[in-house]
């Protein structure tokens, strides 16, 4: 078996060309900015950008000029307000104009299932009444066939070329391991072409077989594998570190005006060589400040069946 | 009875119209801690379901987002997002969801996706995230809004999640599973859709605030329910446990 592991320098060189679709997912959790930053660095352009919740990594990589277009179902900063590099590109055209499809929280999650299945279409019972399918005309409706006959909204599949999925684990095969909130990480992974996964720590496979339960995404949908510790701040991973809600709400003042934006990437993005220097660059008050208590489970007995 | 806050009345009423409710749709904020009040009062088996796939959260802190990881611990149940809206939601498990908006119309649809043209938006605002399917889905939605004139509008610039649509019978035609919404809580007063139009109305003024005022804000001929009450302010009860233990900063204050 072939140890996938690169450097997040290498993984997006290789895996990440100009004009591909790419899923950073992760919902408030998990969001991987260290690959968002590396994608900046590297330079590349013309994106498509999918994510339910483009969140601040989104907002910055925008910024910065790397997407063209953005596939997404809620665009502000969670719990702070506006996503306003995002807001600058679709009303203003700063940097540069961003072309958007939009969906709905469950109509993106029924995307994603669409596109992990293989299926033509998800039906889903959302849309009705409102003006989303007239504003996005690849939300449709189809007729059921069986007695009723009811008429139901359907999404297309959606199939990134890449999606990047941050983890708390995963061994150097791609076997990864989450807990805390799972978003559509592993309809993400299913359904993306090419699989980069984060992880907080590399474990021997044995670690991972010793709680099968907990594996979300097997090893054999993942391309690459690299080790990022805090590569998900200032968003948080369930147990290692916590939302650094001080910087969602800074970026809020940041991300006024593009001057602002172009020179907070300059220093954090531009400015560091990669994703340890990035933390070794944060103060330790804020390490400090994220860490949480411990909340361990109660073990469980998986048995022996010999 | 000691001072209270036009956030603090909200934050009671919604708590109060939460009463023997067992499952409830959660946003952040004002509705986050409306239903943590709920709990230890008037609805003590009340669950409550957050989008980010959390069910039955214990928060342990005044959560700043829907995805914060304080829903995480100690919660009933963390699931995939396909399954939220999948088994719980559309499954029919959602007893009440609280939603609000930029705009509301006096049908109780909302707005959270643009003002002005879609195409090329005066304000681009964040869109449905789960609230079109949860307007849709959830058996009943209450609304939560401050009163002002900006918000309640003749009519939409975009209709994101759906109320009584125009009115009548116009949403049975729908055929949804939600009965849809059924109260709005503001800092002004209360209003209730209970007409055969299925028009917003008021239902009850807080204490100290005129009908002339609500009509002020609201800047159009507002329906008046036969009955208007006068809300009951907040008890110390209610107010010691939003500001001792829900909301210690005043964040919501």
């Amino acid at each position: 078996m072939t140890d996938k592991r690169l450097s997040m320098r290498e993984a997006i060189a290789e895996y990440i060309t100009d004009g591909l679709s790419v899923a950073i997912e992760g919902f408030t959790a998990f969001i991987c900015f260290a690959a968002g930053h590396e994608i900046i660095r590297q330079g590349r352009c013309n994106l498509t950008l999918i994510r339910m919740t483009p969140d601040l990594v989104y907002d910055q990589m925008i910024a910065a000029g790397v997407a063209h277009k953005l596939v997404f179902s809620y665009l502000g900063n969670p719990g702070v307000g506006s996503l306003h590099c995002v807001r600058r590109a679709v009303e203003k055209g700063i940097p540069a104009p961003l072309e958007i499809e939009e969906y709905s929280h469950y109509g993106m999650v029924a995307r994603y299932s669409a596109g992990a299945m293989k299926l033509p279409f998800f039906p889903l019972r959302s849309y009705s009444g409102s003006d989303l399918p007239g504003a996005n005309s690849r939300i449709k409706t189809v007729q059921s066939p069986y007695e009723d006959g009811e008429t139901i909204a359907v999404v297309p599949p959606i199939n990134p070329d890449v999606a990047i999925i941050h983890a708390q684990r995963a061994d150097m095969l791609g076997n990864t391991q989450l807990w805390g909130l799972l978003g559509i990480q592993k309809e993400a992974a299913f359904a993306a072409k090419r699989v980069i996964v984060v992880a907080e720590q590399i474990v021997d496979e044995s670690v991972i077989q010793a709680d099968p339960n907990r594996t979300l995404i097997p090893g054999l949908i993942v391309d690459a594998v690299v080790h990022e510790p805090y590569g998900a701040h200032p968003s948080y991973v369930q147990g290692y570190y916590d939302r650094d809600n001080k910087f969602y709400l800074d970026w809020d003042q940041i991300s006024r005006d593009q001057a602002g934006v172009e020179a907070w990437l300059e220093e954090w993005v531009m400015g560091v060589p990669d994703r340890a220097h990035y933390v070794a660059k944060l103060e330790t008050e804020t390490l400090e400040r994220i860490k949480p208590g411990m909340a361990p489970a109660a073990p469980v007995n998986y048995g022996d069946y010999r | 009875m000691s001072d209270f806050t036009p956030s603090e009345m909200m934050i009671v009423s919604a708590a109060r119209a939460l009463a023997g409710i067992r499952t409830v749709f959660v946003g952040v904020g004002l509705p986050n801690i409306a239903c943590n009040l709920a709990r230890r009062t008037v609805a003590p088996d009340l669950e409550l379901i957050y989008e980010s796939g959390v069910y039955g959260a214990r928060p342990a802190r005044l959560p700043l987002s829907i995805g914060d990881p304080t829903l995480v611990t100690g919660a009933i149940s963390v699931m995939p997002m396909a399954d939220l809206f999948g088994l719980y939601l559309q499954g029919g498990l959602v007893e009440v969801a609280l939603l609000g908006g930029a705009q509301i119309d006096r049908f109780g649809n909302l707005n959270t996706t643009v003002i002005g043209d879609y195409a090329a938006p005066k304000v681009r605002l964040p869109g449905s995230g789960g609230a079109c399917e949860i307007a849709l889905n959830a058996r009943r939605i209450f609304i939560i809004m401050r009163l002002m004139k900006r918000a309640f509008v003749d009519k939409l610039d975009f209709y994101t999640s759906p109320g009584h649509l125009d009115g009548g019978t116009s949403r049975e035609s729908l055929n949804v599973p939600g009965s849809g919404p059924q109260l709005v809580v503001t800092d002004k007063a209360l209003f209730d859709f209970d007409n055969p139009e299925r028009e917003m109305q008021i239902t009850s003024l807080h204490v100290g605030v005129t009908l002339e005022q609500v009509r002020e804000e609201v800047g159009r001929e507002v329906r008046i329910s036969e009955s208007v009450r006068e809300t009951a302010p907040p008890s110390e009860a209610e107010l010691n446990l939003v500001r001792v233990e829900l909301d210690p900063q005043g964040m919501y204050r």
